[in-house]
């Protein structure tokens, strides 16, 4: 019972990370249509900035989450300028190999900035777990997960909310529509993109002290969260978020019952099931933002 | 007066310059080293590539190999097997190395062998531990590392030292985790010490929560951990997460204990480690003033001391490799093959020469090193007082 009790809450405690994850790209894949490669690549960012700020420059910890995640959407910005904008109205097979290509160019950066050994980021909270019951919990682990959640409510607020949570509703409702009403659809573009890595940028920044930076760390990440935005259905936020937490049950349960070499396969077992039986995604009835 | 175009001046320049290129190379003797420098093991690719390198400038420092510069073709594989073999075969075709060192893991030199057969070119396996490599039938094959056999056997008396009474197992899962996993249960069965439960974890995963779980339910006094140095922090920190109170001894030798306390900190503190190299104290090492030299070069060149524990398996196996051609008497796979059988080595670890393992007639290379145990408490690296 202790060592269900553990699964479950390590499950828990991912979950919310891999929830940033998933929505991060939901808004992007599912929202923009855009095939993003570079979605992993922002999320290895994140963790880089960490070992930047906290490691190099020996910034706070805390001050260093909060500059990696600004440094994460700017860079998504700068993504979006660059290479998308361009790109707007070509089909979307030439976007994703231009996403291809610009996430070969960031891995190989980071490869040649930082080399291939793997760095640590080390946290100010104490080693020694919490202990409850059969249970124990990291308090760095706790953090993540309390900052993950705030920060899904955070974008979720944003979304519903705010002037421009309300423009990229709009806008992807109805482009022409949006901009006959004055929204600036570049502006739109632009702030999604960049909202959607900076998700990531998070999780990254949030997952680096956790285990450790490696430069290929965003290829697994990206694909789990390709997996999530499928499971939850394409644009949905509240389909991502929950299915960020289903992703992290099934694996911990998967690994801790059926077998523990094959973890992080359980998630693409789910999504060839889910598009199996039911392809839209298991939420898809639920609110769409597009 | 006929003008001379570009274009064709261009190339005749070129020509010449890949003329004077090719008479360069034929100058210096190619050693090949296929080693992961990207991907889930790149800090021991890399630590064995600088421990290599040391020893092919010291080799040039003293005039060379049968009057010829020794010149490394380093290239990566990337953590991959697939991409092992797609090295191995650009050294051999491409680059025309007569010999190479490789390819870390059992996974990705198993994978290699094949090739050595097709091509017929020898390779130095200065990591790799599973039993299978010697025992496969290849003939092109020279281990100076020691089988995960050799280390269960040489750690069997400190088993009893260290009062174990149920073990479990958490190794990466591929031929080196599983294989060593299977040598060190069978010792310990041998010994009535009872096995518990035996979890592998994918090279790359980051997440050891649920296998950790079951570690920590099943009661056991002991982990043997058999992965790289990326991993084993991962393990110590995440199982100091989860409370877990076994002793952690990891095998392998592949744990650079430095890395370990600078990475995990604290949660390294209390684990043990199998290694084939204690740079901490070389002067107990069987060939000390060899061991001293060769940390004296890793230090002058402030390259990582971490690093120490892998990088004399790349320093080994060049010099071994440099016998060869050197008894051999010319840069030729074949007559490099037969050469190393004879070869006396004073190596890092200690002695390096190759008994006959395998099917008569296709036998193996296998030497015999030394083992070591260190302990990691308060941050420091000692001898454990057993």
């Amino acid at each position: 019972m202790g060592e269900l009790l553990q699964h479950v809450v390590n499950a828990l405690i991912l979950g919310g990370t891999y929830a940033l994850l998933g929505i991060g790209l939901t808004l992007i894949f599912g929202i923009m249509g855009v095939v993003n490669f570079t979605h992993g690549e922002l999320y290895t960012f994140g963790a880089y900035m960490m070992v930047l700020f906290a490691m190099v420059l020996g910034v706070n910890f805390f001050v260093a989450l909060g500059l990696a995640i600004v440094l994460g959407v700017a860079m998504g910005a700068a993504v979006e300028i660059a290479l998308l904008r361009p790109m707007r109205g070509a089909d979307i097979d030439t976007t994703m190999l231009v996403m291809i290509g610009a996430w070969i160019i960031m891995q190989n950066s980071e490869q040649w900035v930082w080399s291939g050994v793997a760095k640590s980021v080390s946290s100010p909270f104490p080693d020694e777990p919490l202990v409850i019951g059969p249970v124990s919990l990291s308090w760095l682990r706790l953090f993540v997960m309390g900052a993950a959640i705030a920060l899904i409510v955070g974008a979720h607020l944003f979304i519903h909310r705010s002037r421009l949570g309300k423009a990229m509703r709009a806008t992807f409702q109805d482009r022409d529509t949006a901009a006959l009403m004055g929204v600036d659809i570049d502006a739109v573009h632009t702030a999604t993109f960049a909202l959607g890595s900076g998700l990531a940028a998070a999780a990254g920044a949030l997952l680096g002290p956790v285990f450790v930076v490696t430069p290929t760390m965003g290829n697994l990440a990206a694909l789990k969260a390709f997996a999530i935005v499928i499971l939850g259905g394409l644009g949905n936020f509240t389909g991502a978020a929950l299915g960020g937490f289903i992703l992290a049950f099934v694996e911990e349960l998967g690994a801790g019952y059926i077998s523990s070499g094959y973890r992080d396969t359980m998630g693409f077992m789910l999504i060839i099931l889910v598009l199996l039986f039911k392809p839209t995604g298991l939420f898809a009835r639920a609110e769409r933002i597009g | 007066m006929k003008r001379i175009s570009a274009t064709s001046t261009l190339g005749l320049a070129a020509l010449a310059l890949a003329w004077a290129g090719a008479a360069g190379a034929a100058e210096t003797i190619k050693i090949g080293v296929n080693e992961p420098l990207t991907g889930a093991v790149a800090a021991s690719g890399n630590y064995v590539t600088d421990g290599a390198r040391i020893a092919a400038d010291e080799i040039n420092a003293k005039g060379g190999l049968l009057g010829k510069k020794v010149e490394l073709v380093i290239d990566d594989n990337k953590s991959n097997p697939t991409e092992a073999v797609a090295v191995a075969e650009k050294l051999i075709v491409r680059d025309k190395v007569p010999v190479m060192m490789g390819a870390w893991s059992s996974t990705y030199t198993l994978a290699v062998m094949p090739k050595l057969m097709e091509y017929g070119v020898p390779m130095v396996v200065e990591t790799s531990s599973s039993g299978k490599i010697t025992v496969s039938g290849n003939p092109w094959i020279f281990r100076i590392s020691p089988t995960s056999e050799m280390e269960a056997r040489a750690f069997s008396g400190l088993a009893d030292k260290f009062g174990i009474k149920k073990a479990d197992f958490l190794v990466v899962n591929n031929d080196w985790g599983r294989g060593a996993g299977a040598a060190f249960a069978k010792m310990l069965k041998g010994k009535g010490i009872a096995v518990g439960v035996t979890e592998t974890m994918d090279a790359g995963a980051q997440d050891l929560s649920a296998q950790l779980a079951k570690i920590k339910a099943s009661g056991a006094d002991t982990v043997f951990l058999t992965t790289g140095v990326e991993q084993i922090t991962l393990v110590l920190k995440q199982a100091k997460a989860l409370g877990i109170k076994a002793r952690i001894i990891t095998t392998g030798g592949s744990s650079a204990p430095n890395q370990l306390i600078a990475q995990a900190g604290s949660a390294a503190n209390g684990s043990y480690h199998i290694l084939f190299f204690a740079p901490w104290f070389p002067q107990s090492a069987p060939n000390p003033g060899v061991a001293q030299h060769f940390v004296d070069e890793w230090n002058k060149r402030g390259l990582n001391f971490a690093g120490l524990t892998e990088g004399f398996r790349g320093y080994d196996g060049i010099m071994t490799i440099a016998a060869g051609i050197r008894a051999a008497g010319k840069a030729e796979p074949d007559a490099i093959r037969k050469a190393l059988w004879g070869v006396h080595v004073k190596g890092v670890n200690g002695n390096i020469s190759f008994i006959k393992q395998g099917p008569a007639g296709k036998e193996s290379g296998q030497n015999v090193p030394n083992v070591y145990v260190v302990e990691i408490k308060g941050g420091k690296v000692i001898l454990p007082k057993l």
